[in-house]
């Protein structure tokens, strides 16, 4: 039965179980609907169970399972939080296994680590831009294997030769004779074949799905109101909570006087923790109103003077001494010395908000016997283990029902928000929604972490770079959100985009120095290490061609003979963007290349400073080369997100500490970019049979130093210190 | 105390306080999640609804000022010809990303399209910059909202 609405047809069960999973289930309806609900899923082995062996289900692996009625059901490892994996994973799967994607339905994957780890980070998450990069191999292997099993079945009924049979379209056909048979009435014989040691992949000239544009299965759904988000779950008798945490990160709750706020129409209780209180209520409205006639007095705990310049300066002190060596190519001290032209600089990062647009919530139900979460989380194994060590309850009694993402950004990969929920819940009789306030979503976000660099670089007689000095402090995520890749002092996300450079420079030496700061806590954000390092190299090559004076395309292209595929974006951003061509006063074009998340990208933007400062992108040019490319729309749409990502922190983005308090509480000052500011981006994909790399962040790593670059262009000042200061760029 | 209203068509009585914001009624109350919370101050737009035609923010519109109006909300903007026409340009363009933020967004366009069937580049922007997207779908917010209009015009001239 096809609807055409988001069902919502939970019902609270006290015998749930993992055996009995329920699942979110976001399925392609015929005609290109999306229906998202929640559905009572059948687990792969209880499926079977209670039916006859010839209604048996055919699900050769965790991410395939084909009904007897042809149904086919793809499990998502990955989120959709708007990057088009719930289109660009199936087109994996039913490309291999010769399925339309108007012929699958999705389900959300259960938390399962064994099952469903992503492949690229050893735990099940998404994030890093490795959804297509990591499912890349196994999931066109899955569909493969299915097919192969299936057409298998279809030889041995018929009794003919495998190889004169093929598949297509969700049948197997006997070539010669024509004969036809739906894989749904494969699906009990596939399922006693021999699952195949190894199959064979189709060759790029075969694909008919991969590098075709395919229309998103989500949208239909995003344009009605029916999507369902983690905020929008409602289990019966559901209460609404919203909380006040302490506003100094590490402070406790002194006193709370109620009172007044119990009296607030709707508000049916208060719960208060140790560093948090929250007010449980009928509906938002009221758990607002009587969380601001609460009188909470708070003890701020040790870090209640601390301000953003006591962290920068802890960053500054640390890079004075030196720090682990994460690149070391040449000898770097000895060419500085010997180097014709010496340049050196110091950058700044500032910690960033994600400013999800949906706000952090989370809905919990917490019995005796078991724990139920609706949530939309990037990492919901992470969540299970979180609620199942706060409440005491074994992990299988934690059921985790995870839904659409209003934005994650890597907010979501953090588990606080559904902690803090199930603390709440653990208090309240009866499911509870806690919703945050915008205000207790940007002060209480998990940062980008703040960073410090010193730089330095040599140059030779004809400006070339001969030595390259550049050590930094800051938090490293990785060392706590995923220890084991934290090691000897450094890890691969904290220095990408620094170690890696596409240059040829003979003398290279990179150090990281981490430093936690007190007070604040860190996570990744859109971009995570490069959306620092790659401001700070690409920044300072520039630099170094304004020392050599050589225009910065030309001076990057030199150092390009190596890195034809660096050097080819290059050429074609450049070319696009008309790079030289004359431009009016105080409009000037930067540009910035980069290799992160193994695709290669070159951006130029062209930038309008007026004469009181203030700074306008007018136009993007993005060329890229991120391989093979998959759905080349979303790629489209992940680079134009991804530069107004970016913008907004070149332009706005600044969160600061006064006294131990996030300075930022909303959009009026933690401002967004808005339609009126936003430039005209244009993208060009290189064509490429190489394996996929990522695409959800690249672009916002690169457009903030072409932004300072352009500036830069148009006024001749050297911003090193994000957002654009405007007094700065006044016309004096 | 208990408000009637009528939204989508549909009548309701709801009991509470008469300051309570139109979006905890709609989301909370009657259970229409279709329009979203983003920031509680009429700061993005996320919460956009529609009182005789008329864009609000509905978390700082108190339901007793939506008394005897007619409430529009995303479930029901099919409905009217601007707002089919601004969905089937988003789904023609694929303008969604995470989608949270589109409910208020095409609430915005419909308002926008159903006033000036022909908008310039400086309408939209006028119409649309109190929408906040955090996925950054502003290019194809824009190329929406000209399809539509262009739709628009042409069905007139077939007509």
């Amino acid at each position: 039965m096809i609807l055409d609405r988001i069902r919502d047809v939970v019902e609270v069960d006290p015998d749930i179980n993992l055996s009995r999973r329920q699942f979110l289930s976001a399925s392609a309806a015929l005609g290109g609907g999306l229906l998202i609900g929640f559905i009572a899923g059948r687990s792969i082995g209880a499926a079977g169970a209670a039916e006859k062996a010839a209604d048996e289900p055919f699900a050769p692996n965790a991410f395939i399972r084909i009904d007897p009625n042809s149904q086919v059901t793809l499990t998502m490892p990955y989120v959709e939080m708007g990057q088009g994996t719930y289109t660009s994973i199936p087109m994996l799967i039913a490309e291999e296994l010769e399925v339309d994607l108007k012929q699958v339905r999705l389900e959300h994957a259960p938390p399962n680590e064994k099952l469903y780890a992503n492949p690229l980070l050893g735990v099940q998450a998404t994030g890093n831009s490795n959804a297509v990069r990591g499912a890349w191999q196994p999931l066109r292997q899955a569909g493969a294997t299915a097919r192969t099993m299936l057409v298998a079945a279809a030889a041995k009924r018929w009794n003919v030769d495998p190889a004169s049979c093929r598949a297509q379209s969700g049948e197997v056909t006997h070539s010669p004779t024509g004969k036809k048979i739906k894989y749904g009435d494969l699906a009990a014989d596939a399922a006693r074949m021999p699952v195949p040691e190894s199959v064979v992949l189709k060759r790029p000239a075969d694909f008919k799905l991969i590098g075709t544009p395919a229309k998103r299965l989500d949208i239909p759904s995003k344009v009605n109101g029916t999507a369902a988000y983690g905020i929008d779950a409602r289990p019966p008798g559901v209460k609404i909570a919203t909380l006040a945490q302490s506003p100094v990160f590490g402070g406790r709750v002194k006193s709370v006087d109620d009172a007044a706020a119990k009296a607030v129409k709707g508000v049916r209780q208060i719960v208060r923790l140790d560093d948090c209180v929250a007010v449980v209520a009928d509906h938002m409205g009221a758990a607002k109103k009587g969380l601001a006639a609460l009188k909470i007095e708070w003890d701020d705990g040790p870090h209640a003077k601390l301000n953003t310049n006591d962290v920068a300066a802890e960053l500054e002190k640390a890079t004075l001494n030196s720090g682990p060596v994460a690149q070391n190519i040449g000898d770097a001290d000895k060419a500085l010395a010997s180097a014709v032209t010496k340049v050196e600089a110091i950058y700044e990062v500032p910690f960033l908000a994600h400013a999800t647009m949906e706000p952090m919530n989370c809905t919990v139900h917490v019995r005796k016997d078991g724990c139920e979460i609706w949530v939309g989380n990037q990492a919901i194994a992470r969540c299970q283990a979180a609620a199942a060590k706060i409440t005491g309850l074994p992990l299988e009694k934690v059921v985790l029902h995870n839904h659409l993402i209003g934005g994650g950004f890597g907010r979501r990969l953090e588990s606080d928000g559904v902690a803090r929920a199930v603390q709440i819940a653990q208090q309240v009789d009866g499911p509870v929604k806690v919703v945050w306030t915008r205000e207790e979503d940007i002060q209480h976000d998990m940062y980008r972490p703040y960073f410090f660099d010193r730089i330095s670089a040599g140059l030779d007689e004809k400006g070339k770079p001969v030595a390259w000095n550049h050590r930094f402090a800051g938090s490293s995520i990785i060392a706590r959100w995923l220890p084991p890749g934290f090691n000897n002092g450094l890890d691969a996300d904290t220095t990408e985009g620094a170690v890696d450079l596409v240059y040829a420079l003979p003398n290279l030496h990179v150090e990281y120095v981490r430093v936690e700061p007190p007070g604040i806590p860190t996570a990744f954000w859109r971009s995570v290490g490069p959306s620092h390092n790659v401001f700070v190299t690409e920044s300072f090559i520039d630099e170094l061609a304004a020392a050599a004076k050589q225009d910065p395309v030309a001076y990057r292209r030199a150092l390009l003979d190596q890195a034809p595929r660096a050097k080819a974006v290059l050429e074609l951003a450049a070319e696009k963007a008309g790079w030289g061509q004359p431009l009016p006063e105080r409009v000037g074009r930067g540009v910035s290349l980069q290799f992160v998340f193994a695709t290669y990208m070159a951006q130029v933007a062209e930038v309008e400073v007026s004469k009181d400062g203030a700074v306008r992108v007018r136009r993007v040019v993005c060329a890229v080369d991120c391989g093979t490319v998959v759905n080349p729309d979303t790629v489209r749409a992940q680079i134009q997100s991804a530069i107004i990502f970016g913008v907004t922190a070149a332009l706005h983005g600044e969160i600061t500490l006064k006294d131990g308090r996030v300075e930022q509480s909303n959009f009026h000052d933690y401002q967004m970019l808005r339609i009126n500011e936003t430039p005209t981006i244009e993208v060009y994909i290189v064509n490429s049979t190489e394996p996929p790399g990522g695409m959800g962040e690249a672009g916002t790593s690169a457009i903030v130093p072409a932004v300072t670059n352009a500036i830069f262009a148009a006024t001749g000042k050297r911003l090193r210190k994000p957002p654009v200061d405007t007094a700065a760029l006044k016309e004096v | 105390m208990a408000f009637t209203i009528r939204v989508n068509g549909k009548t309701h009585s709801v009991d509470v306080d008469d300051d309570t914001p139109m979006l905890w009624v709609l989301r909370d109350v009657l259970g229409m999640t279709g329009t979203k919370f983003g920031c509680g101050r009429a700061l993005c737009g996320a919460c956009t609804i529609h009182l005789d035609g008329k864009p609000v923010r509905s978390c700082i519109t108190p339901v007793s000022a939506a008394v005897g109006k007619r409430i529009t909300t995303i479930e029901a903007i099919g409905a009217t010809t601007a707002g089919k026409r601004i969905q089937q340009a988003w789904i023609e363009l694929e303008v969604p990303q995470c989608g949270y933020c589109q409910s208020g967004q095409i609430m915005s366009a419909a308002a926008l399209l159903a006033a000036n069937p022909n908008p310039t580049d400086r309408d939209i922007d006028g119409a649309m910059s109190g929408n906040i997207c955090r996925c950054g779908t502003y290019v194809r917010i824009r190329a929406g909202i000209k399809r539509a209009a262009h739709a628009a015009t042409s069905a007139k001239k077939g007509a």
